[in-house]
């Protein structure tokens, strides 16, 4: 239990995925433009991470491991996710077409989302079990969408101000990144696993 | 004649790569990699060059499949390809540079998911010949290769006050006794040293009127 709360408030703050990891900074520049797609991009990460990891999890223990094959982690890991994104797709037509409005645009974007196989991957590596690896995976997301949330946040305040025209469009929301960054250093070394 | 003009598409190919449709301060694209592993010098230079060796080797096998891969299921084409040559580097850097690989950790695998190799795929090699796929590949590969240089050779002298740590050719830039500004070898240092090297191509590529 102890260490479960730990993996939660490590991923969370200590080594955020988006501040501190740098895992899905593409999605982190690219829809945090407006608060809107910003919030249902979040739901999206943290509803195929969880999924995800729970999937990659299990074809690793179950299927790659019994039959020697790991060095085709790689490639099943994609597979796995890129499946898991069509399928949940495919389902949420299907089953919640409001939910589906909401989300639909962002699964396709999951799929080239670093964070969510830099999760299959490491939940792995740190050899968690398996209710650690699901954990680990709601608690990165839940991470991500914090970063991509407040990022969003500042952004839409962002569009007010006069930036120099040099800095305008990414640069300057990279260095507003750093400054962010640079906040949530203050949380290292808090808490280590 | 046909041969002269054909070599010079192939040139304009490899440097549009690194000059105008630079993967990182132009198109803005593959930053997870670009950010996290430019500490250090070498790093910096090993993660380019991998990610260049599996963009030539995809672009290549991408394009001489296209007319058999169906429009419909490209993209999973495309990824399980480039999941291959990404398995090959990760087994020869795990075999032949331990150190490199260690110090690149879990961003090896996640060359499969650098968003620079599946839109070159996407952009160019799903459509073009296969020679000028390869020097596609080639132009960005060196476009990113040149791009991480900047970034993480700026990130180690003003981070570390040294150029080329951990290699024979380690030179303490400013002499032993500098005290380095730390931040720029932490996350927050690369977003900033990023963004203001993004401001300052902004500002080159006005003043050349390269568009």
């Amino acid at each position: 239990m102890e260490k479960l709360i730990s993996i939660i408030f490590i991923y969370i703050f200590v080594e955020n995925f988006v501040l501190q990891r740098f895992f899905g900074i593409c999605p982190f520049l690219g829809v945090s433009r407006k608060m809107e797609t910003a919030v249902g991009m979040s739901m999206a990460v943290v509803f195929v991470m969880t999924l995800a990891t729970l999937v990659t999890w299990l074809a690793y223990t179950y299927v790659l491991v019994p039959l020697g094959l790991i060095y085709l982690q790689i490639v099943t890991f994609i597979l796995v996710i890129a499946g898991l994104v069509q399928l949940v797709e495919t389902v949420l037509r299907k089953i919640s077409p409001t939910l589906y409005q909401g989300l639909g645009i962002f699964l396709p974007l999951i799929t080239t989302n670093c964070a969510v196989l830099a999760v299959a991957l490491l939940a792995v590596q740190n050899e968690f079990t398996l209710v650690e690896a699901v954990v680990f995976g709601i608690a990165a997301a839940l991470g991500f969408s914090m970063a991509l949330i407040i990022m969003a946040g500042i952004r839409e305040r962002l569009e007010l101000a006069k930036v120099p025209k040099a800095l305008q469009g990414t640069a300057i929301t990279l260095i507003t990144a750093g400054i962010l960054s640079l906040a949530f250093m203050g949380f290292k070394g808090m808490l280590t696993l | 004649m046909k041969t002269m003009s054909n070599m010079n598409i192939y040139l304009q190919d490899i440097s549009r790569g690194i000059v105008r449709d630079n993967p990182t301060f132009r198109l803005v694209l593959g930053m997870c990699p670009t950010l996290a592993v430019t500490v250090y010098l070498i790093n910096g230079l090993g993660m380019g060059l991998s990610t260049a060796v599996v963009l030539i080797c995809s672009n290549v096998v991408i394009s001489a499949l296209r007319r058999y891969i169906p429009d419909q299921v490209r993209i999973p084409c495309y990824i399980v390809i480039i999941a291959t040559f990404v398995t090959v580097v990760e087994m020869l850097l795990k075999a032949f540079q331990p150190k490199l690989y260690a110090a690149l950790g879990v961003f090896i695998p996640l060359i499969v998911v650098n968003c620079i190799i599946l839109g070159r795929a996407e952009a160019f090699a799903g459509k073009k010949p296969v020679l000028r796929s390869l020097f596609d590949g080639i132009g960005i590969g060196l476009g990113f290769t040149v791009s991480l240089f900047i970034l993480s050779a700026l990130r180690e002298v003003i981070g570390s006050g040294t150029f080329l740590a951990d290699t024979a050719y380690a030179v303490h830039v400013f002499g032993e006794s500098f005290e380095p500004m730390a931040v720029f070898s932490q996350p927050a240092g690369a977003f900033i040293a990023l963004g203001l090297l993004l401001g300052l191509t902004n500002v080159i590529f006005k003043k050349l009127k390269i568009d």
